[in-house]
């Protein structure tokens, strides 16, 4: 197992993907945490929707870690685009070929696959939450709001952002493996990012059976991981508890492996 | 080269391929039908067919890509799943296209290294070897064809296995590049490697190879060795002539091997036309025709793996 994880480290450090991937992270989730913060601290009729009436009042540290917790709760795009390659790449480019030569034992490959995944996502995590920090302390310092980076609950939800993003690089292979295609794969993730899950969950939310559901969401489940959200700071839904939330990402990760492992996995490489 | 000093030397099974009954249907399609077949080490074994024979299907099998629908494939024994660090054992390149466009050759070699066992410098060992060293820090996306089919070749000798295993690869090689892989080959089953090298053209590996396995259709239709399949070979003429008499008394000297077709038409088999033109003409004899009838390797091999209903009679073995 060591040297299949090495063979999938080596994978990745060895083309530019990773390195665009991470800087396009970074520059996103800054401009993401500045305009999130402007949009909280700004009262309503300067242009931002601070301030405004019937929604629920929001300390200065609720008010920070929203706007921080974007990055599991938007950002993850980019560790899940990375760990779906990981297995779409090697199908578009037949890698898979060399790759099940050199072994042949298929579950050792995917665990590979998942294991190194996490590291990875780890580092996203890292630079994405800091980018995020960085956007999002800055606007709320400049608009005279307080950046609650003192906090323990704020520090420890950045701690929690960075590991949320770390599950969405492993369930990113899992998705992989479910969805082969590179480009559909790619597609669909942006658009889950982009409208679906938003609109799930402003949808179901206004539903009373619904709600519940909603927690459910991957996406939701990440910023439950983290303790904060922007949709339970504009009063739509709630979040399951911070364990919880890492559990439900992490069961996404291994049901979609599982799938991918009784199909993609057992196909015959012609 | 390096291999000298680390040659195998292999048990008596070690690394013989063996193929038995093997079958794989793909849907309604029979790629692979009931094949059985060996391959010794210490020579270069072609694996012969046209394109769609059931080559890839077969070796895909071999090395445990593709799960037969019956039959197995083993190599010294074992199938390919079973062998514990496999490339140490059994060297395989499929298709030249099996390569990450942005990553150099050096790289590629680099992913694959730790799951074979072996270091860097064995990377930039085995890419001096297939001529790659001076490249090995560009990215594939820009190789050629013929330089693909080098870093294949260089990946299969990674962990300097026993057994290898080639799939078309001379394709894209120019002719100085298939000079280099027949005597890279010959020098592999010289030092006691099992080499199986698939081919759809014989006249590409003829030189190469020391025993053949034909196959057409998913079926095995020959294997010998090459010069098992060399006496396949004849040679012949066809002799017309107005005068019936004349050609009686010229190819009289034949004996047995003249047919008689009709009165003065003749067919003789082992007999060239430059050797029965200049007889005739010496005899003075007109002749109508003067027919080649010689069936050399390559048209034995399309005869082998021609559709059953052009198949003539009397080539198939």
């Amino acid at each position: 197992m060591r040297a299949a994880l090495l063979t999938e480290y080596r994978k990745l450090v060895t083309t530019r993907l990773w390195w665009v991937l991470l800087v396009a992270m970074a520059l996103v989730m800054v401009f993401m945490g500045a305009s999130l913060a402007f949009t909280f601290s700004v009262p309503a009729d300067q242009g931002g929707m601070g301030g405004g009436e019937g929604l629920p009042a929001l300390t200065p540290t609720d008010v920070a870690l929203s706007v921080y917790s974007v990055a599991a709760g938007f950002g993850y795009v980019f560790p899940v685009v990375v760990g779906a390659l990981a297995v779409t790449g090697e199908l578009r480019h037949m890698t898979i070929t060399p790759t099940l030569l050199a072994e042949p034992r298929r579950g050792v490959v995917l665990g590979a696959k998942l294991l190194a995944a996490l590291p990875v996502g780890l580092l996203f995590g890292l630079v994405g939450t800091a980018a995020t920090v960085a956007g999002g302390a800055t606007v709320l310092t400049l608009t005279g709001g307080e950046t609650a980076l003192g906090e323990p609950e704020v520090l420890r939800g950045l701690a929690l952002s960075v590991l949320a993003l770390g599950l969405w690089a492993v369930l990113g292979v899992g998705f992989g493996t479910v969805l082969t295609n590179q480009v559909a794969a790619v597609v669909v993730v942006l658009a889950y990012n982009q409208l679906v899950e938003p609109l799930l969950r402003l949808f179901l939310g206004s539903l009373e059976w619904g709600q519940p559901v909603t927690r459910f969401l991957p996406g939701a489940a990440a910023e439950a991981l983290v303790g904060s959200s922007i949709y339970t700071a504009v009063g739509a839904g709630d979040l399951l508890e911070w364990w919880q939330g890492g559990l439900v990402l992490a069961a996404y990760a291994l049901v979609l492996a599982a799938i991918g492992r009784a199909t993609t996995f057992r196909r015959d490489i012609t | 080269m390096s291999f000298a000093d680390t040659a195998p030397a292999p048990a008596r099974d070690d690394g013989v391929i063996a193929v038995h009954g093997l079958t794989k249907t793909f849907g309604p399609v029979r790629a692979v039908d009931d094949l059985t077949f060996e391959v010794r080490p210490g020579r270069v074994t072609g694996f012969l067919g046209p394109n769609g024979a059931g080559k890839t299907t077969t070796l895909r099998a071999l090395l445990g890509l593709v799960r037969p629908t019956a039959g197995t494939a083993t190599i010294g024994g074992r199938r390919y799943t079973e062998i514990p660090r496999p490339q140490r054992v059994v060297g395989a390149a499929l298709e030249a296209a099996s390569f990450h466009p942005g990553r150099t050759a050096r790289d590629h070699l680099r992913v694959y290294a730790p799951q074979v066992g072996v270091d860097d410098a064995r990377c930039d060992e085995v890419l001096g070897l297939v001529g790659l060293a001076d490249v090995a820090g560009r990215r594939v996306g820009g190789y050629s064809l013929g330089m693909r089919q080098r870093l294949g070749l260089a990946t299969t000798l990674l962990g300097d296995p026993r057994v290898l295993v080639l799939d078309e690869p001379a394709n894209g090689l120019d002719p100085e590049g298939i000079r280099w892989l027949r005597d890279l080959l010959r020098f592999l089953a010289g030092e006691g490697r099992t080499v199986l090298v698939s081919s759809h053209v014989l006249s590409e590996v003829q030189q190469t190879v020391d025993d053949v396995v034909i196959i057409a259709r998913g079926r095995l239709v020959h294997a010998s060795s090459l010069a098992g399949l060399a006496a396949l070979e004849r040679t012949g003429t066809r002799l017309r002539s107005p005068d019936p008499d004349g050609l009686d008394r010229v190819t009289g000297r034949w004996g047995a091997a003249v047919r008689r077709l009709a009165p003065g038409a003749v067919e003789v088999d082992g007999v060239e036309p430059a050797e029965a033109g200049r007889a005739a003409f010496d005899a003075g004899l007109e002749l109508h025709e003067l027919a080649s009838l010689s069936v050399g390797l390559e048209e034995i091999f399309l005869r082998l793996t021609a559709p059953p209903a052009d198949e003539p009679a009397g080539v198939r073995s």
